[in-house]
């Protein structure tokens, strides 16, 4: 069965979307993610989207599960490469997605994961402005 | 009826040489020609077009104008139609072109018949209904010509009045100068993504000095605005807010606390600046 790679890069995971993100795959990938965060004790989760050019209302809403999920175990997650095109139209469908960090690109989301790491463990602050960006 | 459109077809071909010259002397002499905005050697040259084309066409039989028989004289007339709208004739003007033809076919077709009143009256009304519609095409290519105008220069429109400026290493300023409605909001939306994209700016500062007004609708394109950049990884501050302004997004109830504010872009490139870490330091002036 086709699934979406998890790369472990120290106490972050990485998930590169390449492929069209289908309801299945998704499903899939909440649950490898999940068992794959408990496993690996992992303090990050980057999720890169950037080949994404379609997204629907329904991974929408898996992204800020996911993210929600993440955060209970302990790990925060950055989705990072959001088209423009995207952008819009998950804003116009009404999805802001505001339980879920966001960045330009990886190495922005790397920049922001150790951030929130080194500022305060275990306490995340999301959606503000002011958790963001503390540098 | 097939008879008549033979006659078209003979008439053009026996005869084209003196329909020409009696046409083009008709145009001339009409008060609908502009001599100012075309030489004759011009109307003569489209007018001997015209006619090899409707002859060309008239010998396939179809009376069907949207005909495949037929594209060769609509194409010719799109292009004399969008030229004389550029040249700046009117649409009366440039339908005339084709209504003119009537009288100096008319005159031979009248010659041709003989005294058979029912032949030429078939022939006249075929004749009559085919100029019809190629004049009314001209019409409807002439209007959709300057509809296009009109269509091109609200989007440059829409282009011109949303600049995206870098202000400074990381940092967009997107002055927004008038009303902002839904299609707006999309090419701001649009040209502030892909200029973030572009720059890999962290903060963009939208300053609504320019906006004369802002009520429920506004202040929702702008939230949607923030939340899209928000998405792509970029923070948003709104500048340039007014004293009415900020009295009656308080009074609608409109809910910005999510997004900083500032009063002015001064103070929004301060924070901005904070943010991206730098300092900006006062020293001696220098002439």
């Amino acid at each position: 069965m086709e699934r979406i790679p998890i790369l472990k890069m120290g106490e972050f995971l990485l998930v590169t979307v390449q492929v069209d993100m289908h309801d299945r795959l998704a499903t899939t990938l909440q649950d490898d993610l999940t068992e794959r965060i408990v496993k690996a004790r992992a303090k990050g989760v980057l999720i890169d989207i950037s080949s994404l050019e379609v997204i629907d209302s329904f991974i929408g809403r898996m992204l800020g599960n996911i993210a929600a999920m993440s955060r209970i175990l302990d790990a925060q997650t950055v989705v990072v490469g959001m088209r423009p095109a995207v952008a819009i139209t998950l804003v116009e469908l009404g999805l802001s997605l505001p339980g879920v960090r966001t960045a330009l690109n990886v190495e922005r989301g790397m920049d922001l994961l150790r951030a929130a790491l080194a500022g305060a463990p275990g306490a995340p602050a999301d959606n503000g402005l002011d958790g963001r960006r503390q540098d | 009826m097939d008879a008549a459109r033979t006659a078209i077809h003979d008439v053009l071909t026996k005869h084209e040489a003196s329909v020409l010259s009696e046409w083009v002397a008709l145009q001339l002499a009409a008060p609908t020609t502009r001599a100012d905005l075309m030489s004759e050697s011009d109307l003569r040259e489209e007018s001997r077009r015209f006619l090899a084309l409707l002859r060309q066409s008239a010998a396939a039989g179809v009376p069907d104008l949207q005909s495949a028989a037929w594209a060769p004289v609509r194409e010719f007339l799109t292009a004399l139609s969008t030229s004389r709208a550029r040249l700046g004739f009117s649409p009366s003007e440039t339908a005339a072109f084709v209504f003119s033809l009537k009288q100096p076919l008319f005159t031979v077709l009248r010659h041709g018949q003989g005294t058979d009143g029912k032949a030429l009256a078939d022939v006249f009304w075929t004749v009559s209904t085919l100029l019809d519609g190629l004049g009314l095409y001209t019409t409807e290519v002439h209007q959709k010509g300057r509809e296009d105008v009109i269509l091109r220069q609200q989007q440059d429109m829409l282009e011109l009045s949303t600049p995206v400026v870098t202000l400074w290493e990381g940092v967009l300023a997107l002055p927004l100068i008038g009303t902002l409605d839904s299609a707006r909001t999309q090419v701001v939306m649009e040209s502030l993504l892909e200029k973030i994209v572009e720059t890999g700016a962290s903060i963009a500062i939208i300053d609504i000095t320019g906006v004369p007004t802002v009520d429920t609708l506004v202040a929702q394109h702008l939230l949607k605005t923030v939340a899209a950049a928000r998405l792509m990884g970029a923070d948003c501050i709104i500048s340039g807010i007014r004293p009415q302004i900020a009295q009656t997004i308080v009074h609608l109830g409109v809910e910005l606390t999510d997004v900083v504010t500032k009063a002015t872009l001064a103070d929004a490139l301060t924070i901005a600046l904070a943010r991206t870490g730098f300092t900006i330091q006062r020293g001696t002036p220098r002439a």
